[in-house]
């Protein structure tokens, strides 16, 4: 299987911290995976790093086939090039509607001289409709996102990132601040979305990982400390001292 | 359904261009009637150029709400632009006018005057009162009048481009940019001010208001003229805004000033649209300077110094930003305040043991109104009115249609 994404052993110290040692994993196209960790152990570093929203010191990025490196790319580039990235606090526009937000985030010529030529047609307004149910805003989306509840404006958002199509999905804590209910729906949206692109969720919560039910990638100190299922990272006698035994 | 709605013509989908198109054609209408060259003379023609500078005002004002009130940039450089525009179609303006005063006086000579000889006497009369008689080389392109118009928006629109890319590149934001525009009209007003940077100087230019080839046309018409080129560019310039920031292109552009760090999520190159809004709207400035200009007569480097504006944040802060009326209203209202206090007809106010002089203290009223506006209507005289009409703030499509597709628009 080819890789999607391949980290090849990345570095990056922040004040003489290193929040990311010699870091090295690979994503292949339409995965699912889990990268857990104790706090500080560079998860979000990492989606920092592929976003393109940090420089590492050392070592590459290298996304696509044939492989290129996403270090000389700006976010947007990243953004473009099909990586979509879901944030731990929901960050939509709440100035904006429902629709408007989706409609920004349709996948579509990012210019801004073909953004203003943009014209809306059937396509673009089923497409937004469709989005809209699919997330559970239909009724919503003439309303201005903020006006949505803590739990909508998460939905409106991964919304908003399926509008993206990217072709991998960093996902940061998708669980925080949702009812029992809600996780069971998000855990089998990821479970869907992960049949036809890469998908990396971030996790605390063991419970969430369980269900998700795939490959798991422990992070420590800003390396990776173990990689496989669940059950077989848990058994790992050192996960079990830095982070499963405490 | 939704076809009939995207396809309605854009101008029906905001009815508040047609509310400002009529206003502001019934004005320029009435003030024309009223005008001492075409109507009965009830408005003077003082008041006439009054109200054609205003409207120039009203235009500056429209591209900053464009830049402040949507991008989100509080740009105290503006007014730069504004000035530059003065200064460009100024050149041609002074040039033109004392060739043809030139060429009259060596009318006379047995041998007709050459080319260059003519241009030596331009270039006396023009730059005397420096010390000069070299014509700078940035004037080169002063005998021609569609050159120097083009330069009026070439000018301003390159220059706030390098300086938009070199900033925004950098990410440079919030107060350190506002800080960064106004070091640059600064800048250029310091550069102004010097007798050797080929613009006279503090003298700045002068005599603007007589158009050359138009001699035989009294200021009474020529003021009723500029007042119709004033209303036409600001009419212009609110359909082309106002489509700017409608549909998906206004969208990111609030979405920018709300969140840019999202929107570079979301695969929009940031730099870009703020390099064309910044770039649009400092060329619509400068076409608004180079019709003031004219009407005021008289440009020199204060008009870029970093007060004028701030009076322009100030004016699209009353009126409302992010609503492109509310600029309108901010500028012609407390500009044309401002000059009925600082004109010497307010009466004075005799209090017991002091008398409230408004020229003195109409500053210092401006500044207590600005407070307040911050303070107690935060979205301006805009936002009033929005309340007055029932308009909740920047919700745009309010369920003319319910159904879904309705708000995904141009």
């Amino acid at each position: 299987m080819s890789a999607l994404l391949e980290v090849d052993s990345i570095s990056v110290s922040f004040d003489g911290f290193r929040a990311i040692n010699n870091l090295s994993f690979n994503i292949g196209e339409a995965e699912l995976r889990a990268v857990i960790g104790p706090n500080g152990a560079g998860k979000t570093t990492f989606m920092d790093i592929v976003t393109g929203k940090t420089r590492p010191d050392a070592g590459d990025v290298k996304w696509g086939t044939p492989p290129k490196s996403l270090l000389k790319m700006n976010e947007a580039q990243i953004a473009r090039a099909g990586i979509g990235r879901k944030f731990q606090r929901p960050t939509v526009f709440e100035d904006q509607t429902v629709a408007d937000n989706l409609t920004m985030a349709l996948k579509a010529n990012r210019n801004p001289f073909a953004v203003l030529g943009w014209r809306p047609s059937v396509d673009s307004a089923g497409k937004v409709a469709e989005l809209a149910s699919e997330v559970g805003l239909a009724a919503q989306i003439t309303r201005k996102a903020g006006e949505l509840s803590h739990g909508q404006k998460q939905w409106l958002e991964i919304g908003m990132l399926l509008a993206q199509e990217p072709r991998l999905l960093l996902v940061d804590e998708p669980a925080a601040g949702m009812t029992l209910a809600e996780r069971e729906q998000t855990t089998a949206l990821l479970v869907r979305l992960a049949q036809t692109r890469a998908v990396v969720v971030v996790e605390h919560d063991m419970d969430f990982v369980r269900r998700l039910n795939c490959k798991v990638t422990v992070l420590h100190q800003g390396s990776v400390l173990a990689e496989g299922s669940l059950d077989h990272v848990t058994r790992n006698p050192d996960v079990i001292e830095v982070y499963l035994g405490r | 359904m939704t076809e009939k709605l995207t396809r309605q013509p854009f101008i029906l989908r905001n009815p508040s261009i047609l509310v400002v198109l009529a206003v502001l054609a019934v004005f320029t209408v009435a003030v024309t009637l009223l005008s001492q060259a075409y109507g009965n003379g009830t408005v003077p023609t003082s008041t006439v150029k009054v109200l054609g500078k205003t409207l120039c005002l009203a235009l500056a004002a429209v591209a900053m709400d464009l830049v402040w009130g949507y991008l989100g940039i509080l740009s105290l450089g503006q007014m730069a632009f504004f000035a530059l525009g003065g200064y460009l179609i100024g050149q041609w303006l002074m040039y033109a006018r004392t060739e043809s005063i030139v060429a009259a006086s060596l009318a006379g000579n047995p041998i007709p005057p050459t080319p260059a000889e003519l241009q030596e006497g331009v270039a006396n009369q023009i730059f005397g009162v420096v010390g000069s008689s070299d014509l700078p080389l940035v004037w080169a392109f002063a005998h021609s009048l569609p050159i120097q118009l083009l330069l009026v928006v070439a000018v301003p629109g390159l220059l706030a481009l390098a300086f938009g890319w070199l900033a925004f590149r950098s990410r440079v934001n919030g107060v350190y940019l506002s800080i960064l525009t106004q070091a640059m009209t600064l800048a250029l007003a310091l550069w102004l001010f010097q007798n050797d940077s080929g613009f006279r100087g503090n003298n700045g230019l002068s005599g603007l208001q007589n158009i050359p080839g138009l001699d035989a046309v009294d200021q009474a018409t020529l003021s009723v003229w500029f007042l119709w080129a004033s209303a036409l560019a600001l009419g212009l310039a609110y359909v082309l805004a106002a489509w700017l920031v409608s549909g998906k292109f206004g969208s990111v552009v609030r979405a920018i000033r709300d969140d840019e760090t999202r929107v570079r999520f979301l695969g929009y190159p940031v730099e870009g649209f703020k390099l064309v809004v910044f770039t649009l709207a400092a060329m619509i400035t400068a076409v608004a300077g180079a019709l003031y200009y004219p009407q005021a007569g008289i440009i020199n480097p204060a008009e870029l110094m970093p007060i004028a504006s701030i009076y322009l944040a100030v004016w699209v802060a009353i009126g409302g930003r992010g609503r492109l009326y509310g600029a309108i209203i901010g500028a012609a209202l407390v500009s044309l305040l401002s000059s009925w206090f600082t004109g010497g007809r307010a009466p004075d106010i005799n209090l017991p043991g002091y008398t409230v002089n408004w020229v003195d203290w109409w500053q210092v009223a401006l500044g207590i109104g600005f407070v307040l506006v911050t303070l107690s209507a935060p979205k301006g005289i805009a936002g009033i009115v929005d309340h007055l009409g029932g308009i909740r703030p920047p919700r745009r499509a309010t369920g003319e249609v319910p159904q879904p597709a309705q708000e995904a628009k141009a």
